[in-house]
């Protein structure tokens, strides 16, 4: 049930990003990771792929206008 | 026209286009045998086009996006402003169902759910049957043959309708449990049931009676929480339920039922069950349909930005005083908007700063707004 939720329509990708890559990322955006947009702990996709508060989520979402979407957020407690 | 060798010359031209464009430059070239040299050409001018079509910096989108939401709003209230019925079930359109999506209201006036099936039963009417009145709310009354209050005897028999038993695919065994755990004095032969009351005081016999012939009949002994009634659709080649009431994570755990499409309306439950993301792509879901049926075309990206912004702290909160307007860091802006007293109050009660970095501050002070030519300003370097 867990991990099903994640093969939903509405829900696009999540995957953590390592240290190395959020670094890079936030360099790239020029913010700080608390401007980011956020995404709770305890939000059912944060939990079915294991997030910690602290992470950088990688989310590659359908857009109607560019196909293809990427976009980040911050793990919050 | 290969979508790779489209992008090697976008990269070419050092630029990046959006996945969706590149599949269109490819496809174009496909159809009009373009060269190299002529694609080329036409990366170049599209590079320029999209250039130029880019939001600049500095504009003003977020007021942009409400003018363009608002203005087909005001054309909704004339149209309609009561309630259409699509099918048999009652579904809340219009102005106030965009109202309520972007209220985020947490109980919305008609939750309804789209339930479909995984392709082995989706085919299958008696299985589809057999889980919508799994789903479906049925009370005791819905299956009786007779029902009878006997107030000479003080008790009340009830006769079950073996025959619409069958017919909602429901258990027999099952229900009598339901009825033994419910009520204590009661009397089970076959499908003949008797109830007594229990009286307290000889009384309020009558009317304990009475109570008691109201709680039998409704007694719920089938059916999800939260969902009423369920009909039964046919769509194109596969079978579907729609619902009165939503409960997403309740259903989404039964078996068959399609884990991908089955949705609901209620945009915190999604949140919920699936999660912020989920609820991004059910506000804008909702809001466009909305506007769709209506006849009003709002472009995608106005909504897109509203869903952002309601999305972005990680859990679902309105626009309005409530939510975005009520949460700005400036008081000054709070107070321009609403409750203007109780915010100025509570500022100097905490002693809180105004940065000044907003727009509707720099207004009321009389400063250049930081918007479009305003957002910049000059940076002197110390020499050294």
């Amino acid at each position: 049930m867990k991990k099903d939720i994640l093969k939903h329509k509405l829900v696009p990708d999540h995957t953590i990003l390592s240290d190395t890559e959020a670094k890079k990322v936030v360099k790239n955006l020029k913010v700080h990771p608390e401007q980011l947009p956020k995404i709770k702990a305890d939000d059912p996709v944060a939990k079915a792929i294991e997030a910690k508060p602290g992470d950088i989520l990688q989310i590659t979402r359908k857009s109607h206008t560019a196909g293809k979407f990427v976009t980040y957020r911050l793990v919050l407690e | 026209m290969d979508i790779e060798k489209v992008e090697k010359v976008v990269k070419k031209k050092r630029t990046k286009f959006p996945e969706k464009l590149i599949q269109e430059i490819a496809e174009a070239a496909e159809r009009h045998n373009l060269d190299d040299k002529e694609l080329d050409e036409l990366v170049k001018e599209i590079k320029k086009a999209n250039q130029r079509a880019g939001v600049e910096n500095g504009e003003a989108v977020g007021t942009v996006a409400a003018q363009s939401v608002g203005e087909p709003g005001t054309q909704m209230t004339m149209r309609t402003f009561h309630y259409a019925g699509v099918a048999e079930l009652n579904v809340t359109l219009g102005l106030p169902r965009l109202i309520e999506i972007v209220d985020a209201r947490k109980k919305i006036s008609t939750p309804t759910m789209g339930i479909y099936f995984d392709e082995e039963y989706s085919a299958d009417e008696e299985f589809v049957r057999r889980i919508a009145n799994r789903i479906g709310k049925i009370i005791l009354n819905d299956i009786l043959k007779d029902f009878n209050v006997n107030y000479a005897n003080m008790n009340l028999s009830i006769e079950i309708d073996e025959e619409k038993v069958a017919d909602k695919r429901l258990d027999y065994d099952e229900i009598i449990a339901k009825i033994e755990k419910a009520f204590k004095k009661v009397d089970i032969d076959k499908n003949l049931l008797s109830f007594e009351p229990t009286i307290s005081d000889p009384k309020h016999a009558i009317r304990e009676l009475r109570l008691l012939a109201d709680k039998v009949r409704d007694l719920q002994i089938s059916g999800v929480k939260n969902i009423g009634k369920v009909v039964i659709r046919k769509e194109g080649p596969e079978w579907a339920i729609h619902t009165e009431g939503s409960n997403l994570g309740a259903v989404l755990k039964m078996e068959g039922v399609n884990k991908t499409r089955t949705s609901t309306n209620d945009i915190h439950e999604v949140e919920k069950v699936l999660g912020v993301e989920a609820a991004r792509n059910a506000i804008i879901h909702e809001a466009q349909s909305t506007m769709e049926e209506q006849g009003l075309t709002v472009d995608v990206r106005h909504i897109m930005l509203v869903a952002d912004m309601m999305t972005a702290d990680g859990k679902v909160k309105s626009i309005g005083r409530h939510g975005i307007s009520g949460e700005k860091a400036s008081v000054l802006a709070r107070a321009s908007f609403e409750e203007t007293g109780k915010h100025l109050l509570r500022a100097s009660i905490r002693g809180e700063v105004d940065h000044l970095t907003g727009i509707i501050e720099n207004i009321i002070i009389g400063q250049p707004i930081p918007l479009g030519t305003g957002s910049v300003g000059v940076v002197m370097k110390d020499k050294k």
